[in-house]
C-alpha cells in the first residue's frame, strides 16, 4: 500500500517520524499526527469493529465526531482502553489494537455475528430480559457487551490536577469565530480565557487558502498574539465538556498521552460559544463501509495532516459547502466525481474496502465516498446550560434559540457558515453585544432517511442501529425519542449521538409523518466527550478527601504501641501492644474487669448548651425528661428524629441552672451539633440559647474497673471519692495541675467508672499520671475494641450498630417517657403512630448459643421456619473473655415476648440455633457499679 | 455546582450547604392531640413548587440558618436573608 501523504503544507512535523504499531503491524507517522491520520496515511482503512454485529469500520470523521475507530493503546508498558484514534495524538512506540475485534480489526472472528443480524434487532436486549429467561443469555451477552478491556492494574501516578478558576469571558472554540470573539473581548478590557480541544488553534481555517487577505496560519498567530498581549489566556488541547449551574464550565486539559487530564472548574461571567458544526452522514445502503467518510473529515485530514484519504473519490453532498471541498481535494491530486443524493437511491459497493458506489443503474468505481447530508451545529453546551433550540428551515438544522443566562453563540454553531458573517457575529459578541440574525449564502436540499427504502442503512455506526431498527421501534410504539434511544441504543455509543442523533430523529419523524422539530431531541448531558473518572476526584482520596481527626494523646498511644485505626472519623487505638490482636483485646477486657482499663474517650461529644432557655430547649430535644435534672447530676437519654427513631444516645450533665453538657456518641458529634443549631434557630429565641461544641478542645480519659477509685485516689485530687459522697451519675468539678478538671461518674462497662475531662493541652500530663497510678494496681490502657466487648457484655447499645432507622426508644426498653413525659419533645407524636404501636416491632435482645458453639456472625438473620422469613438480625457479636463464651445482641420482632425461645439463625446458607435472652449478659443486678 | 450567597459569609459552593426545609412549615403543638394525617403532612409533605420557591438552608461552615428565594427551574438565586431577619 503506497502512502496517502501529500506534500501539502500541514500541521505535522515531517522532520520527526514516529514508529508505532496497529494490530501487531509496524507503521510510521509524524509528530502532529493522530493515530487515525497516521493509519490513513499508510492506507489502513479498517480500524475497528462495530459493537453488535462486528462489522468492519473505518473512521467517519477526523475528530470528536468519529464513532468507529476506537483502540486500546499500550505505551511504555501501560495500557489505556477506549482511545478514539481520531483524537489520540501519535507518540513514538505506541502499540494500538482495535477494540471489539480479535485477532485484528481486519480479521475479526465474531464478524459471523453479522449473519445473525435478524435476531439482534432493536429491543433485542429488552426482549431477551423478558423471554424465556434472561439468565440463559446473560453469560453470552456479558461476554459480548462493552468496548475495550480494563487493565486490572492500578495505574500509578494517574491522578488529575484540579484547578479552580474564574474569568469574565470564556470563549469555547478556537476557530475563526472563537479567535475573533476572544480578541474583541480581550481588547475591550475583559479577562478572557479561550479554550480549544485541538492541540493547534484554528478550527476549520487550515482548510482555507486565505483569511482576510493573509495565510490562515499567519492570521491565527496574529489573533492569538493579540489575545495574550491584551492579557487573555489560551488553553489548547482543552475540552469544555460540560456547562453546569451558575456559569460553571468543566474543562479537561489534556497533557501528554497516558497522563490524566487536568480538570479546570471554570466560573465564567459570560460564555461565548464558538463550537462549530459537523457534517452529518447520509443514510444509504452500506453507508457504514470503511471508506465512507464525512466531507469535512476528509478536508481536515488533508489540511491538518497532509493526508489525502482517497485517490478516486465520489463526493455526495446536498449542500453548498461541498464546492470548496471539491477544489481542495482536486488540488491535492484526487480524481473526484460529484453525485447528487436526490438523483436516486445510493449504495456503497465493496466489503472491507470501498470498491464503488451505485445510484440507480449508474455504477462508479471509486475507493472513497465522501458524504455530507448538511451541517449539524454543536449545540451540546448550549443545551447543558438550558438554552433553547429553534428549527431552521433554511439550514435544516436545530440552531441556538432563546439564550441561557450569560451565553451567546457565534459562528457555525449559530448557523453562520460564511466566514465574513461568522467573524462579524464573533466581534459583536466579543464586544459584549448580542449579534442579530445573520444572512447566509449556505443552501441545501433537505435530505433525510427514507423509511421503507431497501438495504441496510446505518444510523448509529458504533451500536449498529439501522433505519429498519427505527422503523421496528416505531411499529412497537417506541415513538418518543427518549424511548427510541433506549430501545434501539441509538445515540448511546461513545460519541453520544454526534453522528447519529439527527438521522435518528429524522427517521422517526418520517416514519410517523410528523415534522422533525415536533419529534424533539433527546437530552444533551455532560460530558461532551468521554473523560476519565479519575479526573473528577483528582487527588481527593483518603486523607485529602476525609482528613482524620487526631487525638491529643496520639504520641502517648504510639509510645504504648497502640494499633491505630479509623473509628468514626478519628484515628484511635484499637488495642495496644504487638501480637495476636484477639489475645491482646481479650487481655484488655480482663484487665478492665479485674483491675481497671484506662481509655482515651476524647472523641466523645462535649457540646455545651447555655442560656436562660437552655433547660426548656434540652427538655424539648431529648426524649427523656431533662428539666428535673439537678446541677451536678447526669442522665442517660436519647435524641430522636421527628420520625421518632433513635438518632443518638448518651449522657447529659447539668453544670448549673443554665448550663448543660451533651455527651453524644463520638461519631455523631457533627450531626448532633447541626441538629441542635437547626432547632435553636428555628422555633426558639436564639438570643436565649447558645450552643458551643468543645469536643475537639477537651480530652476525656476514662478509668473503668473495680480499682478505678484507687487510681483516682492516687492522683490526690481535691474531691471526695467514696460512693456515698460521689454517687453514680453525678459530676464533680475540681483541678488537676492547676487546670479545671471535670469528673463524671458514668459507666459504659458496667463497672465503677470515672470520666476525667480536661483542656486538650493538659491531656498528656493527666494521662501519664493516671497510667502511672494504674501500674501498681495492674491497670492498663485499653483500646476501643475491648470497650466494644465490655459494653456488649452489659447489653449497652451503640446507636447505628444495634439500632436501625426504625428503632424507637421503647424497642430498647426505654418506654416510660413515651407514655409519661408531659411536654412536647422531638419525635413525640411519631411514637404513637400505628407503626410505633405495632406488636411486631423489632426489639433489642440478647442471643445465647448452645454450649461449645462459636460466635454468631454479625448480620446473620433470625428466621422463622414456616413460612420462611426473617424475624430480625444479629447486630453485635463477640467472644466474651469475661464470661468465657460467645455473646450477641440483635433486633428481633416482638423480642421481649420471645425471651427463652430458641430460634434458627441463617447465614449464607448455614442454619444454627440460638436462644433469645435479655441483652445484659453480665452482672444483671448492677452490683459492680460501685465496686 | 451552584453558588449560594450565605448572608453571613458571602458566596460559597453549594457543597457547603444543607437543605433544612421549605419556609413556613410550622411544627404542630404536640402537647395537644394531633390527627395522624396532619402529623404525616408535617413530616413528609413538600410543596415542591416549580418556579419561585422559599426555602430554609443551613450554611454548614457557620451553622447559620437562612432563607433563600430561588427559582427551581432556572436555578437562579433571587435573595438570601437570615432566618431571624425574615421573622421580623
Ligand atoms: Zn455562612
Amino acid at each position: 500500500m503506497t502512502s496517502h501523504r501529500t506534500s501539502r503544507v500541514a500541521l505535522i512535523d515531517r522532520l520527526q517520524p514516529l514508529r508505532f504499531s496497529f494490530d501487531g503491524k509496524e507503521y510510521q507517522g509524524y509528530k502532529g499526527d493522530t493515530l487515525a491520520s497516521a493509519l490513513l496515511a499508510n492506507g489502513v482503512r479498517v480500524m475497528g469493529r462495530s459493537f453488535k454485529y462486528h462489522r468492519p469500520r473505518g473512521p467517519w470523521g477526523a475528530w470528536v465526531d468519529d464513532p468507529n475507530a476506537i483502540m486500546t493503546v499500550t505505551l511504555n508498558g501501560r495500557t489505556f482502553p477506549n482511545c478514539p484514534a481520531t483524537t489520540t495524538p501519535l507518540v513514538e512506540g505506541m502499540q494500538a489494537r482495535a477494540v471489539n475485534a480479535w485477532p485484528s480489526a481486519a480479521f475479526d472472528i465474531k464478524s459471523g455475528l453479522d449473519v445473525f443480524h435478524r435476531w439482534l434487532s432493536a429491543g433485542f436486549y429488552y426482549k431477551t430480559f423478558m423471554w424465556p429467561n434472561w439468565h440463559l443469555f446473560e453469560p453470552m451477552i456479558r461476554k459480548m457487551a462493552g468496548l475495550g478491556d480494563i487493565s486490572r492494574d492500578v495505574l500509578k501516578g494517574y491522578s488529575a490536577d484540579q484547578v479552580f478558576d474564574h474569568c469574565q469571558v470564556l470563549v469555547i472554540g478556537g476557530g475563526a469565530a472563537g479567535l475573533a470573539a476572544a480578541r474583541a473581548a480581550a481588547e475591550a478590557g475583559k479577562g478572557v480565557v479561550l479554550v480549544d480541544d485541538h492541540p493547534v488553534l484554528g478550527g476549520g481555517l487550515h482548510q482555507m487558502p486565505e483569511i482576510e487577505g493573509i495565510a490562515p496560519a499567519d492570521w491565527i498567530a496574529e489573533q492569538a498574539s493579540a489575545i495574550t498581549s491584551a492579557g487573555g489566556r489560551i488553553l489548547t488541547a482543552t475540552t469544555a465538556f460540560g456547562v453546569y449551574d451558575h456559569g460553571l464550565v468543566g474543562l479537561a486539559e489534556n497533557g501528554p498521552f497516558g497522563t490524566a487530564p487536568r480538570l479546570h472548574r471554570m466560573r465564567a461571567e459570560r460564555i461565548v460559544l464558538a463550537t462549530g458544526a459537523l457534517d452529518r452522514p447520509i443514510t444509504f445502503t452500506g453507508n457504514d463501509r470503511p471508506g465512507v467518510m464525512s466531507v469535512d473529515g476528509a478536508c481536515e485530514y488533508l489540511a491538518r495532516y497532509g493526508v489525502l484519504v482517497g485517490r478516486r473519490i465520489a463526493l455526495v453532498s446536498n449542500n453548498s459547502l461541498a464546492d470548496a471541498a471539491e477544489v481542495m481535494l482536486k488540488e491535492a491530486g484526487a480524481q473526484l466525481i460529484r453525485l447528487n443524493p436526490h438523483d436516486g437511491p445510493l449504495q456503497a459497493l465493496g466489503g472491507k474496502q470501498t470498491k464503488g458506489i451505485s445510484q440507480g443503474s449508474q455504477h462508479h468505481a471509486v475507493d472513497t465516498i465522501l458524504a455530507s447530508g448538511g451541517m449539524t451545529p454543536l449545540v451540546h453546551l448550549w443545551r447543558h446550560a438550558g438554552g433553547k433550540l429553534d428549527w431552521c428551515e433554511i439550514r435544516q438544522a436545530l440552531l441556538p434559540g432563546t439564550a441561557p443566562d450569560g451565553m451567546v453563540a457565534v459562528g457555525a454553531v449559530n448557523g453562520a457558515f460564511d466566514l465574513d458573517v461568522s467573524l462579524s457575529e464573533a466581534r459583536t459578541a466579543g464586544a459584549g453585544k448580542t449579534p442579530g440574525v445573520s444572512p447566509t449564502s449556505y443552501g441545501l436540499a433537505a435530505l433525510w432517511p427514507d423509511p421503507g427504502s431497501k438495504g441496510r442503512q446505518w444510523i448509529d455506526f458504533q451500536h449498529d442501529v439501522t433505519l429498519k431498527d427505527v422503523e421496528l421501534a416505531a411499529r412497537e410504539n417506541y415513538v418518543s425519542v427518549e424511548h427510541l434511544k433506549r430501545y434501539t441504543t441509538l445515540g448511546m455509543a461513545s460519541d453520544q449521538g454526534k453522528t447519529s442523533n439527527m438521522a435518528g430523529l429524522a427517521a422517526m419523524a418520517a416514519v410517523q409523518g410528523r415534522p422533525l422539530p415536533e419529534v424533539g431531541t433527546t437530552t444533551f448531558r455532560p460530558p461532551f466527550v468521554p473523560v476519565p473518572l479519575e479526573m473528577y476526584h483528582g487527588h481527593h482520596g483518603k486523607q485529602l478527601w476525609h482528613p482524620l481527626k487526631r487525638l491529643a494523646l496520639e504520641p502517648q498511644h504510639r509510645a504504648a504501641e497502640a494499633a491505630l485505626g479509623e473509628y468514626g472519623g478519628w484515628l484511635r487505638p484499637g488495642w495496644y501492644g504487638r501480637g495476636k490482636a484477639k489475645n491482646l483485646i481479650h487481655q484488655e477486657v480482663l484487665t478492665a474487669r479485674t483491675s481497671a482499663g484506662i481509655f482515651d474517650a476524647s472523641p466523645l461529644g462535649k457540646i455545651e448548651v447555655l442560656g436562660p432557655d437552655a433547660e426548656a430547649f434540652v427538655n424539648f430535644i431529648y426524649y427523656n425528661t431533662i428539666s428535673t435534672l439537678k446541677p451536678g447530676h447526669i442522665r442517660y437519654g436519647f435524641m430522636l428524629t421527628e420520625g421518632g427513631s433513635v438518632m443518638d444516645d448518651g449522657v447529659i450533665a447539668r453544670l448549673d441552672q443554665n448550663r448543660f453538657v451533651i455527651s453524644c456518641s463520638s461519631s455523631h458529634v457533627d450531626s448532633v451539633r447541626t441538629h441542635l443549631e437547626a432547632w435553636r434557630q428555628d422555633g426558639n429565641d436564639p438570643d436565649r440559647i447558645f450552643i458551643h461544641d468543645l469536643t475537639q478542645h477537651w480530652a476525656t480519659i476514662t478509668v473503668a474497673g473495680p480499682k478505678a477509685r484507687d487510681i483516682l485516689a492516687a492522683l490526690a485530687l481535691d474531691v471526695d471519692l467514696p460512693a456515698q459522697e460521689f454517687p453514680h451519675m453525678t459530676l464533680r468539678e475540681t483541678r488537676f495541675d492547676d487546670t479545671p478538671l471535670r469528673i463524671a461518674r458514668v459507666s459504659f462497662t458496667g463497672d465503677l467508672s470515672y470520666e476525667l475531662s480536661i483542656r486538650r493541652t493538659k491531656a498528656p500530663a493527666l494521662w501519664d499520671a493516671v497510667v502511672k497510678a494504674g501500674v501498681a494496681l495492674e491497670a492498663a490502657p485499653i483500646g476501643i475494641e475491648a470497650l466494644s466487648i465490655l459494653r456488649a457484655e452489659k447489653g449497652y447499645i451503640m446507636v447505628g450498630k444495634d439500632t436501625d432507622g426504625e428503632t424507637m426508644p421503647h424497642d430498647l426498653g426505654f418506654g416510660i417517657p413515651r407514655l409519661k413525659k408531659p411536654v412536647a419533645f422531638i419525635g413525640d407524636r411519631s411514637l404513637h403512630s400505628d407503626k410505633a404501636n405495632a406488636s411486631n416491632r423489632k426489639a433489642l435482645v440478647g442471643l445465647a448459643v448452645p454450649t461449645g458453639d462459636t460466635l454468631l456472625p454479625t448480620g446473620a438473620h433470625l428466621v422463622e421456619d414456616t413460612p420462611p422469613r426473617s424475624l430480625g438480625y444479629v447486630t453485635s457479636s463477640y467472644d466474651s473473655p469475661t464470661l468465657g463464651h460467645p455473646i450477641a445482641l440483635g433486633l428481633v420482632e416482638n423480642g421481649a415476648a420471645r425471651i427463652g425461645e430458641t430460634v434458627s439463625v441463617w447465614h449464607l446458607g448455614d442454619i444454627r440455633k440460638a436462644t433469645i435472652c435479655a441483652p445484659c449478659a453480665f452482672d444483671p443486678e448492677g452490683e459492680r457499679l460501685n465496686a | 455546582m451552584q453558588i449560594f450567597p450565605c448572608p453571613f459569609c458571602g458566596p460559597r459552593n453549594e457543597t457547603e450547604f444543607h437543605f433544612a426545609g421549605e419556609l413556613g412549615k410550622v411544627r404542630p403543638a404536640t402537647a395537644e392531640k394531633i390527627a395522624a394525617p396532619d402529623w404525616a403532612t408535617y413530616l413528609y409533605a413538600q410543596r415542591n413548587e416549580k418556579g419561585l420557591v422559599h426555602e430554609v438552608w443551613m450554611h454548614l461552615t457557620c451553622s447559620e440558618l437562612f432563607v433563600m428565594e430561588r427559582d427551581s427551574v432556572t436555578m437562579q438565586v433571587l435573595d438570601t436573608r437570615s432566618l431571624r431577619e425574615d421573622a421580623q
